[in-house]
């Protein structure tokens, strides 16, 4: 039987970055994935004919635009249109938008408060020193501070030189980032509720944690240190939905020569005198390779396809300790024409961004509070767009595709399984909410797709549905990422590498993950490195 | 409650029916969220407006804080490097404010309009600082940017057409004055300050009154050739006589998120506006370590030879790179080249021999040229009217 260079289970974006490197490298690869479509998170279907749904993941930010560049992502149909708007609506009738001009966003904080409103410039002035420290380390394998090698000790004078030029006073900032909650972070230049809660959202998405949890300052950062063509924390829509960029992916790879095959549901990787020697899927079909790299979360790759015999007890141990818990869910819906929203004109600039209904950091602490009493929130936090405003190919001419991200959803309703009951309690509360603030909205639905984190589980594969691979709290993050030791893409096993959004830098739709893996295989394969490394901004 | 999206479109000014109907060739930019000339017919002639008549310049825009209360003097003196307490009541003083880690967050002017009355005019918005620094202050700050119209009338034929507007014995204003008279009934105030070096004079008014003021500025200083003037005009009397732009020639330590971006006062050259004999003031500390230990930069006014202005110019002393110039001019009164630079300490001693490379073009062709230039002790323009009182008639 043939074999391989190297094997990538999981056809995710990762994966897929991870494989055109290694085909870019000149190995022979081979991207097994359990679905009969690519993508995982960062995927496009139709389940509605001619409405194409950004399924899971919806705006694009985080990927790494050296990558999209060096793997000729643009050739292969990428496209990422920037994005301005958004807006806050209020229980009171009013909202507060959020505009991309950077006086009219002045304008509009200022009719809330003007200290507000000013205060604004020293909040945005503060994120951008933090996204300027981290942005660097994107490209790159984090520094093992235990590692007494070279190259770490280097990297680490690197990573500690850059702090310290921070200043005393940016030192501090970067440890409250790092570690408070984005409520309390936001307390320190915000007075005005709604202000806060609109800022706040990033700060939750895809957590299980509250506005007052610590460590929630960090994700509201995560959610910043991308851009669109340089511009640092802006977002953007993949015209053709999510899938495009791992369509884009999946093309760049299969031009190194590289295969993928869906339906492909792997059981576990096979292990040998304590090295990788392949994969065996569900089926019984086996592949061989030296290398095995996985896409999965670390949950998956260590208790599901691994076999634990196969490894050290603590990294069983650490695997069943990794925080992934899911809270969040999505509602994609056909709309047959575009809803009217209370208080802004059809067609009005904010409706072309993030819409939100949440006013107060009150009512997202609550609404995080039913997560914990282990059912979905009964007035949730949403982030919901309507892309179609912008990408043509989502939905016929004067229809709508609106995607709808839910915070919060568990993974179990008190303990139990989500039963159809429950999916439609959590539907409704959704569509309810929306409904308060558009007159129209519900009578304008098509088909909507409603995903709790069970379905994200099993559509996906992502761990209690969890849409970052694992919590991006500090303890989970850099030279912790997904454990301290194994947080440079290696695996305890010779042959077997991590490339998933479990390791540094983390989820969302980045391709770092993949990149930084390969990187460090072709280092231990002795190839020179083709991957983009490093990133200094200007 | 429908708010259209027009609410949030750019502002006018409430002078903005006078200045849009002598804008004639339609050349606006956005000032602070307002719709403001760059020029109205003539860049150059607007300047000799500022120079040999009056140039008329809305600086409604401009951020302005009232600040109020037993403690507002205390405040002040808190806030600011200057002693406040030696600009008495009818008088206006210049001043910087300083992070704690005495980096410049802003300049601006403070008019003392009673015993515990303060306005301050700030480049930059400044009530999150502002309100920041008052705790434990009994003061009252009000942010009053659009309650009060303002515009500057500047040049040597300022005073005559204020006084030929009724503003009866303006001429005895003392540079860095203000005074009251009465405009149909509401208070306009005067005061003897500007941003362009020559005599000159700013009237602020409340806006219901503005459309009106104007007219009558205007009508009375026809015979004194009254022109308005645009921001390409003002900027270039500024630096003609040597004031620095904030947001130009230095970032507001607020919004500088590069390391080592920001500057203190004495690297502006604005060390005279630092009082040392203060007990306390923000960054003061800071400022005293720097006064021990040096500071990193200098701000020098360059005569650069030949008249190809230095935008953007990296300054040399022989091979090394030691500065980049952050405004420049061809100056058309005195007659001179300048340029504002940065330098390295211990670069940029008064007589310092540098070399400016400056780039220009002609019908598409690129020429680089190295022009010598040499520090130069003070701005090239500073008439003696500007300090004459009373205030010659021009
Ligand atoms: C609802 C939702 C919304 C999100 N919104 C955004 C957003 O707007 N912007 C953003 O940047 N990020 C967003 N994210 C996060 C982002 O989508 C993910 O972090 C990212 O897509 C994960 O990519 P990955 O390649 O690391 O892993 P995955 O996408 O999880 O890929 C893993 C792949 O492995 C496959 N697989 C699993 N088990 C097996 C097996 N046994 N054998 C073979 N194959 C297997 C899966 O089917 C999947 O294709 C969102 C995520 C979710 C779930």
């Amino acid at each position: 039987m043939k074999k391989y260079d190297a094997i990538v289970i999981g056809a995710g974006h990762n994966g897929l970055s991870n494989g055109a490197y290694l085909a870019k490298a000149g190995l022979d690869v081979l991207v097994l994935e359990r679905n009969s479509y690519i993508g995982g998170a960062t995927v496009s279907r139709e389940l509605h004919k001619d409405w194409t749904y950004s399924n899971c993941s919806y705006v694009c930010s985080l990927l790494r635009p050296e990558i999209v560049r060096d793997l000729e992502l643009p050739r292969h149909g990428l496209q990422v249109v920037p994005y301005g708007g958004g807006v806050t609506f209020m229980q009171n009738g009013d909202h507060f938008g959020n505009y991309f001009d950077h006086e009219r966003q002045h304008r509009e904080m200022a009719r809330f408060s003007k200290r507000d409103a000013n205060a604004y410039e020293r909040y945005s002035a503060d994120v951008q020193k933090q996204t300027r420290l981290i942005r660097p380390y994107l490209l790159r394998r984090p520094p093992d501070p235990t590692s007494l090698k070279l190259r770490d000790l280097k990297d680490l004078a690197e990573f500690a030189g850059s702090f310290t030029a921070l200043g005393e006073e940016g030192l501090a900032d970067t440890l409250k980032f790092w570690t408070k909650s984005v409520g309390d972070y936001l307390e320190e230049y915000f007075e005005t509720d709604v202000i806060k809660a609109h800022l706040a959202g990033s700060g939750i998405i895809g957590t299980a944690l509250g506005v007052y949890s610590p460590g929630t300052a960090y994700v509201l950062l995560h959610h910043y240190m991308g851009d669109v063509d340089g511009n640092v924390g802006s977002w953007g829509f993949a015209r053709g939905g999510m899938g495009a960029v791992s369509g884009s992916l999946a093309k760049s790879y299969q031009s190194f020569g590289g295969e993928i095959v869906c339906d492909a549901d792997v059981e576990r990787i096979l292990v040998k005198g304590g090295r990788t020697v392949g994969v065996a899927l569900k089926n019984g079909d086996e592949y061989h390779a030296d290398i095995v790299v996985s896409n999965l979360d670390p949950k998956r790759t260590f208790l599901d396809v691994m076999d634990a015999s196969d490894l050290p007890a603590d990294v069983v141990k650490k695997a069943e300790n990794f925080k992934i818990r899911g809270s969040s869910g999505k509602l994609n819906i056909a709309l047959d024409g575009l809803p009217t929203f209370n208080g802004i004109e059809k067609g009005s600039p904010l409706g072309v961004g993030d819409m939100h209904f949440t006013d107060s950091l009150e009512r997202m602490e609550r609404a995080y509070d039913d997560w914990k009493a282990g059912t979905w929130s009964k007035d949730p936090y949403l982030d919901m767009l309507i892309p179609s405003q912008n990408d043509p190919t989502l939905a016929p001419p004067g229809k709508h595709m609106m995607t709808v991200f839910v915070q919060y959803a568990p993974p179990k309703i008190n303990g139990g399984e989500w039963t159809a009951e429950d999916k439609a309690g959590f539907e409704k509360s959704v569509l309810d909410q929306i409904g308060r603030y558009s007159p129209d909205f519900k009578d304008l639905i098509l088909h909507c797709e409603t995903r709790t984190p069970a379905e994200i589980e099993a559509e996906v594969g992502l761990t209690e549905g969890n849409i970052f691979q694992g919590e991006l709290t500090f303890d989970q993050l850099l030279f912790n990422r997904p454990f301290p030791g194994y947080a440079q893409y290696r695996g305890p096993v010779q042959g077997m590498y991590m490339c998933g959004s479990g390791t540094h830098p983390g989820g969302g739709v980045m391709s770092a993950p993949g990149a930084n893996a390969a990187r460090e295989i072709l280092r231990d394969l002795n190839q020179t490195n083709t991957v983009p490394e490093g990133y200094a901004d200007d | 409650m429908n708010r259209k999206h027009g609410d949030i479109m750019m502002l006018e000014t409430p002078f903005h029916s006078r200045v849009a109907a002598l804008n004639e060739i339609n050349e606006w930019d956005g000032w602070a969220g307002y719709t403001t000339p760059t020029a109205y017919f003539d860049v150059e002639l607007e300047y000799f407006a500022v120079r040999s008549t009056t140039g008329v310049f809305d600086l409604s825009p401009m951020n302005k804080y009232r600040i109020t209360g037993p403690d507002a003097q205390a405040y002040l003196d808190r806030v600011m490097t200057r002693n406040i307490s030696k600009i008495s009541v009818g008088r206006v003083g210049y001043s910087v404010w300083c992070n704690d880690a005495g980096q410049v967050l802003d300049d601006g002017t403070i008019f003392r309009l009673g015993e515990s009355d303060y306005r301050l005019c700030s480049y930059a918005r400044a009530m999150d600082w502002l309100s920041w620094c008052a705790m434990g202050f009994d003061v009252h700050i009000d942010d009053e940017s659009d309650g009060v119209a303002a515009l500057a009338v500047q040049g040597p034929t300022s005073c005559s057409c204020l006084k030929a507007m009724g503003l009866n014995a303006i001429e005895e204003l003392k540079p860095f004055g203000l005074t009251h008279f009465d405009f149909e009934g509401e208070d306009l105030m005067v005061s003897r300050t500007g941003f362009t070096g020559d005599l000159g004079y700013e009237l602020w008014i409340a806006p219901h009154k503005a459309e009106a003021l104007w007219d009558k500025l205007f009508a009375a200083g026809k015979p004194y050739m009254i022109k308005p003037i645009g921001s390409s005009a003002l900027n270039l009397a500024r630096i003609e006589t040597g004031f620095l732009q904030a947001g130009v020639d230095f970032v507001s330590a607020q919004d500088a998120v590069r390391p080592g971006r920001s500057r203190s006062p004495f690297e502006l050259g604005l060390g005279w506006l630092v009082d040392m004999n203060k007990p306390v003031f923000n960054g003061k500390k800071a400022l005293q370590r720097e006064q021990k230990e040096g500071s990193r930069y200098r701000f020098v006014i360059l005569d650069v030879e030949g008249n190809k202005p230095a935008h953007n110019s990296f300054i040399f002393k022989g091979k090394k790179q030691v500065g980049t110039v952050t405004s420049a001019a061809w100056c058309p009164t005195a007659k001179s080249n300048v340029a504002f630079a940065q330098l390295e300490m211990p670069h940029g001693q008064v007589g310092d021999e540098l070399v400016a490379e400056i780039y220009y073009e002609r019908e598409l062709q690129w020429t680089r040229v190295l022009a010598p230039c040499k520090v130069i002790d003070s701005a090239v323009f500073n008439p003696e009217r500007r300090r004459m009182t009373p205030a010659p008639a021009f």
